[in-house]
């Protein structure tokens, strides 16, 4: 696995936040989080993924001081959180539905930090009112939650937690309840935001490209174990297992066996006499089970496949126009469901389900991921 | 997709043929919405609306005297009131005091002059008994049969009840009266009553409403935050007691409260005390009965409102760097506001009405103004009296949810 040139700057300092060897179990039999260590530099946005009861929740939770590891500690610097009650960590929190106060204005929704504070009034109104030009909401400042629309309140649960200053800001899915246009809006948004003010984040989502599109790192988490922690283009190029490669992105998957390795590169036996040529995934040797994993975009079709070094007859299923791209679905060694996503430039209209299509693909597009 | 095919129409109707459609299909929803409700309403104006509304004309209805002498009434009206009445009047009354005989006139109007002075009565029999067939001077005849028709202070107080309305019922309510001069004026101390009645039933009520919210709040607040599994569990506990009969609870309370009852027995086994408590017949029992049988009407409402308000509300006032109680006080609750309103509005105006339970487990000093009306109705018959109670408890009523509306109204959030 390559490493991480991005994250340079913040490598050496000591993590802001650290989870050393945390475990988390509700009912004393099965752990929600297992062994989890994570550590969150100064800056950094760091998102959270996975499929719903992965632990990403309860772990984010444990950051926030409402629920407590079973065994490990969590350190913010050099402290110790554990036994920090959740109103004194000075966290900011962003929650799923927002939980803007209903019987609040927007106004003393976003005061309410400040006032638990007891910050002197003018620095109160000073800061009430820098943020509500940032949010740029001034003009709803005296209506309730419910009369503004879920991007506007999505920018007010963002302000709110966002006046005292908090030395981390901690998202629970905070994009769940919008449309698919305004999500997209908003996760540029706070993009932009955690770049401007410098912020910490750590963000909890179950949406693959909103963890692609925001994130400095993502950690990818199922069953309680983070599966990789990575940059995005790093999790999406080189998945360190089958789950990561399949959660992350489109993919095909095939099973097979490494037959010879030379160094990163190997080749690998699947199906019936097929071959090719593949990455070598972290923990295979020579003769273990594997799962190919290839990219849909990376699979090309008859004539842009003659160039390519591992070329394959597969038979066509079915095409689905997408618009900008068409999907091929195509029966490959066995597997039927090996899709290939082509431009439609280059699609030749004479091609018919039931037709037999050259595929092919490059050495580097394949990855040999442990079968497990 | 019907519009769909209309348009595609060639002949494609105008929008009037539209508009046409629309009002006859809206018609028929209307019609089935009136369908739907129409034995309910039935149901309430018979039963509910017309009840009402004769109760409330009883408390000033006046027109016994007006019913069976109507001539007497009429002469009276042109009296001055500073000699005897006319001949002619006098005269009428005598023809029909003898007529009200026949079919119960005569005991209508003996009871309700018996209202101003417990002596009419008695006269009115006196007087038929001696009545002769015909009279030249009735006026002479009817001093002969009794010298209190020479005097014009009787005639007065006929005059003063014959009106076919009347405040006296609605006054005497309130230990008020008319004066001599017909100014309105307190009545002797000793007399008085209604006023500490209303103001006990004020008590009663406010106390057992406030009772009520201290217990049914930590109750709907557990059941509104435990899993489902349990909170179900609990609130069949909580509902529990409406499967037993009002009476039969009432009965229990004082069996329980008794001075050799359960509560008081093991008091004294353990030493606590060493003589008995009283519990029952008196203020505290109907505290302990009427806030058992009335917790369930505060914490249903309370509960339904709480299992809306999502625990993140809380838990973002925290994180937001508030004490758990503060974040309790300053968020959770204002939210509850709607559903304390209900439950105590609930309470408190089921717990004005209350009768048999104070009837049962109180003593003479705690009966509620429900007592006297059902005193009026079913002892006295005296039905003015029992009208005029219940039209004033109800305007009471009407009068507090008014502020109390007004009051958490202003305070209520802004759903939408």
């Amino acid at each position: 696995m390559p490493t991480n040139t991005n994250l340079s700057s913040s490598d050496h300092s000591t993590p802001l936040v650290r989870f050393d060897a945390v475990q988390k179990t509700y009912d004393g039999e099965n752990l929600v989080v297992k062994d989890l260590n994570l550590s969150i530099h100064k800056g950094e946005f760091v998102t959270l993924l996975g499929p719903s009861g992965s632990g990403k929740t309860t772990c984010l939770m444990m950051l926030a001081g409402f629920e407590v590891p079973t065994s490990g500690d969590i350190f913010l610097e050099s402290q110790r959180l554990n036994s920090v009650p959740p109103h004194k960590r000075n966290f900011g929190m962003v929650f799923q539905n927002y939980a803007l106060f209903p019987h609040m204005t927007v106004e003393e929704n976003i005061r309410y930090p400040l006032k638990t504070r007891r910050l002197p009034a003018a620095e109160i109104e000073r800061k009430v009112s820098d943020i509500l030009d940032m949010i740029q909401l001034r003009e709803f400042a005296k209506r309730r939650p419910t009369q503004l629309s879920g991007g506007q309140q999505q920018r007010v649960a963002l302000a709110r937690s966002l006046v005292f200053e908090p030395q981390l800001i901690l998202m629970d899915e905070p994009l769940g309840a919008l449309d698919k246009q305004l999500r997209e809006r908003m996760q540029l948004e706070i993009k932009h935001l955690h770049k401007q003010l410098g912020l910490t984040v750590v963000f909890v989502t179950h949406d693959q490209s909103e963890a692609l599109t925001m994130s400095d790192r993502v950690a990818v988490f199922n069953d309680g174990v983070i599966q990789q922690i990575d940059t995005p283009t790093n999790l999406y190029e080189f998945p360190a297992n089958a789950f990561v490669a399949q959660f992350i992105g489109e993919n095909n998957t095939l099973p097979g066996r490494v037959e010879s390795v030379q160094g990163r590169d190997c080749r690998v036996s699947f199906g019936e006499g097929f071959s090719t040529g593949a990455l070598l995934g972290p923990n295979l040797a020579q003769g273990d089970a594997t799962r190919l994993s290839i990219r849909p975009e990376r699979v090309k079709l008859n004539g842009a496949a003659t160039q390519l070094p591992n070329r394959l007859q597969g038979k066509v299923h079915e095409f689905i126009y997408l618009g900008d791209h068409l999907r091929v679905r195509c029966e490959l060694a066995g597997n039927d469901d090996f899709v290939a996503r082509v431009p439609v430039d280059d699609f030749s209209s004479r091609l018919q389900p039931g037709d037999i299509v050259e595929l092919g693909w490059r050495n580097e597009d394949v990855r040999a991921l442990n079968a497990s | 997709m019907s519009t769909n095919a209309v348009a595609a129409r060639p002949e494609a109707p105008p929008e009037a043929n539209l508009k046409k459609q629309l009002k006859r299909a809206d018609r028929l929803r209307k019609f089935k919405a009136i369908g739907l409700v129409a034995p309910l309403a039935l149901f309430l104006i018979v039963v509910f609306v017309l009840p009402i509304g004769s109760m409330l004309w009883r408390s000033v209805d006046n027109t016994e005297l007006e019913s069976v002498m109507p001539r007497t009434v009429a002469g009276l009206q042109q009296w001055d009131g500073s000699d005897l009445p006319e001949e002619a009047t006098l005269a009428a009354f005598a023809a029909e005091l003898r007529d009200s005989r026949r079919g119960g006139g005569l005991g209508k109007v003996g009871r309700r002059l018996n209202y101003e002075d417990n002596q009419y009565r008695g006269l009115l029999m006196r007087t038929l008994r001696g009545l002769p067939a015909s009279s030249e001077n009735w006026t002479q005849t009817l001093i002969e049969i009794d010298p209190a028709w020479g005097e014009t202070t009787t005639w007065r107080e006929i005059q003063r009840a014959s009106p076919p309305v009347t405040d006296r019922y609605v006054l005497a309510s309130l230990d008020l009266e008319r004066g001599a001069d017909g100014e309105i004026q307190r009545i002797d101390a000793q007399n008085r009553i209604y006023q500490s009645v209303f103001k006990r039933t004020m008590v009663i009520a406010g106390g057992v409403t406030l009772i009520c919210l201290a217990l049914g709040f930590p109750l709907a607040y557990l059941l509104a935050t435990l899993p489902p599994k349990t909170s179900n569990l609990l609130m069949i506990l909580v509902l529990l007691p409406f499967w037993t009969s009002l009476l039969v609870r009432t009965a229990a309370w004082i069996i329980l409260l008794q001075s050799n009852g359960l509560i008081n027995q093991s008091l004294i086994a353990t030493g606590i005390i060493d003589t008995p408590l009283q519990l029952v017949f008196n203020r505290i029992g109907v505290f302990f009965a009427m806030v058992h049988i009335l917790l369930p009407f505060m914490i249903l409402p309370l509960y339904s409102v709480m299992k809306g308000i999502s625990p993140s509300y809380q838990r973002a006032a925290v994180s937001l760097g508030a004490h758990p109680f503060a974040a309790f006080w300053q968020v959770y609750a204002p939210q509850t506001i709607s559903g304390v309103a209900a439950g105590t509005i609930l309470v408190f105006i089921m717990a004005l009405g209350y009768y048999i339970t104070p009837a049962l487990v109180g003593g003479p000093a705690d009966q509620m103004v429900s007592y006297y009306v059902a005193y009026y109705t079913n002892t006295t018959n005296n039905w003015g009296m029992a009208a005029a109670l219940g039209s004033i408890l109800l305007a009471l009523t009407l009068l507090l949810y008014l502020v109390y509306h007004r009051l958490v109204n202003r305070k209520q959030l802004i759903r939408s």
